[in-house]
């Protein structure tokens, strides 16, 4: 037992600790968890992405004091919220800019990861557990979209739950059990405010600490790709490692500052981010008989709806949207280079990591365009580096002309 | 728990602990899944949703060729269009760039499994939702369309994916969708009356 060191001693934190380990938690988990000392602006993410977690989280308890589910009060309650709640715009613009501000951080977080490669071993379930809360995250995301009940709400509901009639066989049956009803109903909506306030936050919140766990157990990767345990001193702590608190608690203050002066000008000044974070089509209350036109997901999800288009074929379009989604589980096992970061792989993998940066932009500028024309072809083109990225990985991070790693971490970013 | 060391009594008899513990984890399981049952069956439809999938009547007295009335049945949009009688021979002339031109692959009634796709050439009753990803496909009637170009012969198109159907609801090669535009079960009361959701009209139905 932990608690040998409180036995004989008085007092009320003595007692606590007894029964409780707080202080030995705070020890191995905080104030004497080492880090590697050379992080540098990629590791703000993760912070940033439990600020934001937190925040959705908070603004989430509270519009739900105000929002009425129903496909006759969802739309007028936003509205109630937006005009007459004390300072209610305020909580909703929180939570709308919260969700962009969400995938932002994490896909920046997701980069982090893959230019110094924190997937590979040992770090491959703590990727793992990352992916899942990504999709997790995508889910909790579209759900809460569809909350509103605008005419974009309704129909990106109809798109995305008819994507599961594209499964063989039980298709038809399962879009009808999904949606509770012949089409898009207030079935359907009941059942994903129920799933985005209760269930997915649940969720999320599990898999984060599993993330955390995974993550303390193995320690953080660095943008040396050296791992700093390999190197300790006669204490047993590693040479290249600065304990979290207050180093890094410190560092990530300054970040989470910098963050919330950013997010509040675009609550303040640009809470709908020119029809990317709010668009105007879902200021109209849900009409089955009309759909927007032109029509596309949030900013976020456009890459994949982009690859879903450029297939003239549905369940073709929905097979490549799912492995474009899912290639990312497979790389610890497809990357076999034998240096973690980016800083010591040689030009082919750069090459191929460059093209698949810019594809992936470059759908998600196109997923927001209308299905026609140049857009298509353009998405077409922007397909191939997007996929060779991870069909090719098994080879080319082979015979990519690596260079030698150092013994300990560097400091030249 | 099985991995309690034998030598916690000299009587234990491990196979018959492992049978023991293998045969309760086996039973739980099954009580796991009969109990998630009624969880997920509680996703399906209710008997309200059922019972308001009820046929709908459509009089169509003004509909004109080149008119189009949408209703709603069973959620779903319906839309019936009226077409003028010539517009069979213009069809065909379609049948090279479709996907499915003779609907094998698609859904309808059989007595709408025909070139025109209705009971009466000159009304086209469909279920007015893509068969991509469930969009409202728009109407561009006119041949020759400025947005869709010279040779555009009519018909319908989706704003979502691009994908477009003829005057009969065959979907055209290119398309996301991968078949026609169903056609939901109909049939007429009357002359000037439709029934959506029946495929043949009760006598007694009131009055539309």
């Amino acid at each position: 037992m932990a608690n040998d060191a409180y036995s004989a001693k008085p007092g009320l934190w003595a007692w606590i600790n007894r029964r409780l380990p707080v202080d030995a938690f705070m020890k191995s988990q905080v104030t004497e968890y080492y880090a590697p000392k050379n992080f540098n602006f990629w590791y703000f993410f993760g912070s940033l992405a439990l600020l934001v977690l937190v925040m959705q989280l908070v603004t989430g308890i509270f519009l739900t004091m105000f929002y009425k589910v129903g496909e006759n009060s969802a739309f007028d309650s936003v509205e109630f919220i937006m005009r007459e709640v004390n300072f209610g715009w305020l909580l909703r613009y929180l939570h709308s800019t919260g969700a962009s501000a969400f995938f932002l951080v994490i896909y920046l977080h997701m980069f982090r990861g893959i230019i110094y490669g924190s997937y590979k071993a040992p770090r491959e379930l703590l990727w793992l557990f990352g992916m899942i809360i990504y999709l997790a995250l995508m889910a909790e995301a579209f759900m809460g979209y569809v909350l509103p009940w605008g005419n974009m709400s309704f129909w990106a509901a109809t798109v995305i739950i008819n994507l599961f009639g594209a499964v063989p066989v039980v298709g038809p049956g399962l879009v009808e059990w999904i949606r509770g009803d012949y089409g898009i109903a207030d079935a359907t909506l009941n059942r994903f405010f129920s799933l985005h306030v209760v269930a997915l936050p649940l969720v999320l919140l599990l898999l984060v600490v599993l993330h955390l766990v995974a993550l303390h157990e193995v320690g953080s990767n660095n943008p040396d790709g050296v791992e700093i345990k390999a190197k300790k001193n006669d204490k047993g702590i590693p040479l290249d490692g600065i304990p979290f608190h207050p180093y890094y608690t410190v560092k990530d203050l300054f970040g989470t500052g910098v963050f919330l002066t950013l997010f509040a000008i675009v609550v303040f000044f640009l809470p709908t981010f020119g029809d990317l974070f709010l668009e105007k089509a879902n200021f109209e209350p849900a009409n089955p008989l009309s759909t927007p036109d032109p029509i596309s997901p949030s900013w976020y999800f456009t890459p994949y709806y982009a690859i879903l288009r450029s297939f003239p074929d549905k369940a073709t379009g929905a097979v490549f949207m799912l492995i474009a989604v899912s290639a990312f589980f497979f790389l610890p096992w497809l990357d076999r280079s034998p240096v973690k970061s980016i800083r010591y792989r040689g030009w082919i993998y750069k090459t191929f990591l460059t093209l698949f940066v810019i594809s992936f932009l470059g759908l998600m500028y196109l997923g927001l365009q209308p299905a026609q024309g140049i857009y298509v072809t353009l998405s077409r083109i922007c397909c191939v580096p997007y996929f060779a990225f991870f069909a090719l990985m098994y080879w080319y991070t082979r015979w990519d002309p690596v260079k030698p790693v150092p013994e300990r971490v560097t400091f030249h970013a | 728990m099985t991995d309690v060391p034998a030598t916690a009594g000299p009587d234990i008899d491990e196979t018959r602990r492992k049978f023991l513990t293998m045969a309760t984890g086996a039973v739980g399981g099954v009580g796991v899944v009969l109990a998630a049952i009624p969880f997920v069956e509680s996703w399906q439809p209710s008997e309200r949703a059922r019972a308001l999938g009820a046929p709908v009547l459509v009089d169509i007295t003004k509909l004109e060729p080149g008119q189009m009335i949408t209703t709603v049945w069973r959620k779903q949009v319906i839309y019936i269009v009226g077409r003028a009688k010539t517009l069979v021979d213009q069809l065909v002339k379609n049948d090279a760039d479709l996907k499915d031109k003779d609907s094998k692959n698609s859904i309808q009634p059989e007595y709408a499994k025909n070139e025109m796709r209705s009971r009466r050439a000159e009304v086209l009753v469909l279920i007015g939702i893509c068969t991509h990803l469930g969009c409202l496909p728009k109407t561009f009637f006119d041949p020759g369309d400025p947005v869709l170009g010279a040779s555009w012969p009519g018909g319908f198109r989706c704003p979502c994916h691009g994908s477009r159907f003829d005057l009969a609801g065959r979907v055209f090669n290119g398309s996301p969708a991968p078949t026609n535009l169903s056609v939901p079960p109909y049939s007429f009361k009357d002359q000037h009356t439709l029934v959506i959701g029946l495929d043949e009209a009760p006598a007694s139905a009131g009055a539309a």
